[in-house]
């Protein structure tokens, strides 16, 4: 009998499927208004050590303020879930605020490039790293969103990604068929931002979800950042809208623009300028140091980045470029 | 004549390589714009996925992630990332477009690191993203990337995204589904495929200008070379004047060229 592959990649977070069903037994599910700040959520839920997954598509529908707020309360040996984390990977690497990380795609930014700093952060031993890919990811918040302890795929397999992930191989016990077995991934925390929620934490998100359904019922802990806050009857006027709901979430922030520099569907389109201006001035660690003091660490909060970058008439600039209508574009 | 430069040329090329109502899951960059050319030109119902959830899009200009909103531009379908990877798991999606640091003879891709200690990378880089998922489920591999020593080489320093493996049967040992696999490389010199016994790759047809020499030069190993090597047709004005007033006319990509 053929012996079966094991990676043999650390496993950062071991899952137990019955402790996980403790867990979300002594879960609140009672409507309470979770309405807090950014600086109180960070505080509450991410001490350090906590290992976090940020929801969206790394400059797409991402939370960037509670990024921030990481930052300017220097939290550390945080743990990452690495799903196309680019801008959220660049923001947190700037604070060297992780110590692992499971990669499915960090560094890169897609199209616009790689960030240097998330790259020489990954280079320079500070970080412990599991491979992994995009699917497989998504594939272990599955997991543990439906309360098992694995998903087999058929991915990676035969790789040096699987290699260095930590899936083993299995057998289909119907058809003898080799998958991939992915384990579930239970985060701590889920950093997520939606269009609109009531202030119970029930989430409408428009545009494509990425994994963000599966990933607040797979974590144990959810902060919801969003566009705005609407009254409960509109949840309950057309609950098919819901994708995320209350009994997943912990705390709810109503933060405009709080995916800015990244896109937020039919609402404003990436800062692509911006996204250039931190790759600049990544080139220089003097310049880039002055340009995070400046930017993030000596803002009080997400509003006066948003001013920093341009404010009302920038934002503005980004909702035209979101629909296309942008008089200053070709 | 027409001129144009090499971004454009493997762009034009690309965008022939798919038939009228096959599936592609493509990502950002030059297979976004092959995908618009060959919508607007030779498979205007190609189905497009991206990996991030989007699929069916009529793409009004060219997306900077797989996930922002051009990609859900009149979409049939905005939804999940496991949404699309499942298509390509149940045997849904014909073609993906790939690309990385290092190719191999087999066609296996590198896009995690250079070096030969994974946990103390001489580069790191991004890593799998969704490559290695679409490499394993999608039914033919395209590669699309600048032809150069550094880039194709003997021995990639770690197999990201699977090619042909170790070689002929490699992929089904290793659980993946028969008949998937590397299909063609388009680089800046060459088309190329892996269409003999051995599944190596080798030149099929040269573009305008190059000799079989100069693709030989920028490769890292011992290319085989098909047995009617053809030329290829270099890029029409039609294609030229699509992809330069209507897919990319601030030049993002093929500004690159």
């Amino acid at each position: 009998m053929e012996k079966l592959k094991a990676g043999k990649g650390e496993l950062f977070m071991p899952y137990d499927a019955d402790e996980s069903r403790h867990f979300f037994k002594e879960k609140n599910k009672k409507l309470i208004n979770k309405l807090t700040t950014v600086t109180e959520a960070v505080k509450k839920y991410i001490p350090d050590g906590t290992y976090i997954a940020v929801g969206g598509f790394g400059g797409v529908r991402i939370s960037t303020s509670v990024l921030h707020e990481i930052l300017r309360q220097g939290k550390k040996n945080l743990g990452l879930s690495g799903h196309t984390s680019t801008h959220d990977c660049q923001i947190l690497a700037a604070g060297e605020c992780f110590d692992r990380c499971d990669i499915a795609y960090v560094i890169g930014l897609e199209a616009r490039g790689l960030s240097r700093v998330s790259r020489k952060y990954f280079e320079s031993g500070k970080v412990k790293f599991t491979e992994w890919t995009n699917a497989a990811l998504a594939w272990r918040y599955k997991a543990a969103a439906m309360g098992v302890s694995y998903l087999p795929c058929r991915t990676m397999l035969g790789t040096d990604t699987f290699e260095q992930s930590a899936a083993k191989e299995v057998l289909c016990p119907f058809t003898g068929t080799k998958y991939a077995a992915v384990p579930a991934l239970s985060p701590d925390v889920a950093i997520i931002h939606v269009h609109r929620c009531d202030v119970y934490g029930n989430c409408q998100i428009d545009g494509i979800n990425i994994s963000d359904a599966d990933l607040a019922k797979a974590s144990k802990h959810v902060i919801i950042t969003a566009e705005r806050i609407i009254p409960n009857e509109e949840i309950r006027r057309q609950p098919w809208a819901t994708t995320i709901p209350a009994w997943c979430v912990d705390a709810v922030i109503q933060v405009p623009y709080g995916s800015f520099p990244g896109c937020m569907e039919k609402e404003y389109f990436s800062d692509e300028d911006h996204f250039a201006l931190w790759l600049k001035k990544e080139k220089d660690p003097e310049e880039f140091k002055t340009f995070i003091n400046k930017y993030i660490l000596d803002t009080k909060n997400f509003s006066e980045y948003l001013e920093l970058c341009g404010g009302t008439s920038r934002m503005n600039d980004l909702r035209f470029d979101e629909l296309l209508v942008n008089p200053n574009t070709k | 004549m027409a001129k144009y430069n090499s971004m454009e040329n493997m762009i034009c090329v690309a965008a022939r390589q798919m038939e009228d109502g096959s599936s592609a899951a493509i990502g950002t960059g030059v297979p976004t714009a092959a995908g618009m050319l060959a919508q607007k030109l030779y498979a205007p119902n190609l189905l497009i996925f991206f990996e991030a959830g989007a699929a069916g899009p009529i793409l009004p200009t060219m997306p900077v992630s797989v996930g922002d909103s051009r990609t859900t531009h009149h979409s049939l379908l905005a939804s999940t990332m496991l949404d699309s990877m499942e298509a390509g798991q149940r045997g849904l999606l014909d073609y993906t477009f790939l690309g990385g640091a290092q190719i191999d003879k087999f066609g296996n891709l590198n896009s995690t690191m250079l070096g030969d200690d994974y946990h103390h990378p001489k580069v790191r880089f991004p890593g799998s993203g969704g490559a290695n998922d679409l490499g394993s489920f999608c039914w033919k591999i395209l590669v699309v990337t600048p032809h150069a020593k550094k880039r194709f080489v003997e021995k990639v320093d770690f197999i990201t995204t699977p090619g042909f493996l170790s070689g002929p049967g490699a992929r089904e040992e290793a659980g993946l589904s028969k008949g998937t696999g590397p299909f063609r490389v388009i680089t800046d010199l060459a088309i190329l495929d892996y269409n003999n016994p051995e599944k190596r790759m080798q030149v099929v047809s040269l573009h305008e200008g190059v000799t079989l020499e100069q693709v030989k030069d920028n490769t890292g190993f011992e290319l085989l070379v098909a047995d009617k090597l053809e030329k290829t047709s270099p890029p029409t004005d039609e294609e030229l004047r699509i992809l330069r007033e209507e897919i990319d006319p601030s030049g993002f990509i093929i500004g690159r060229g």
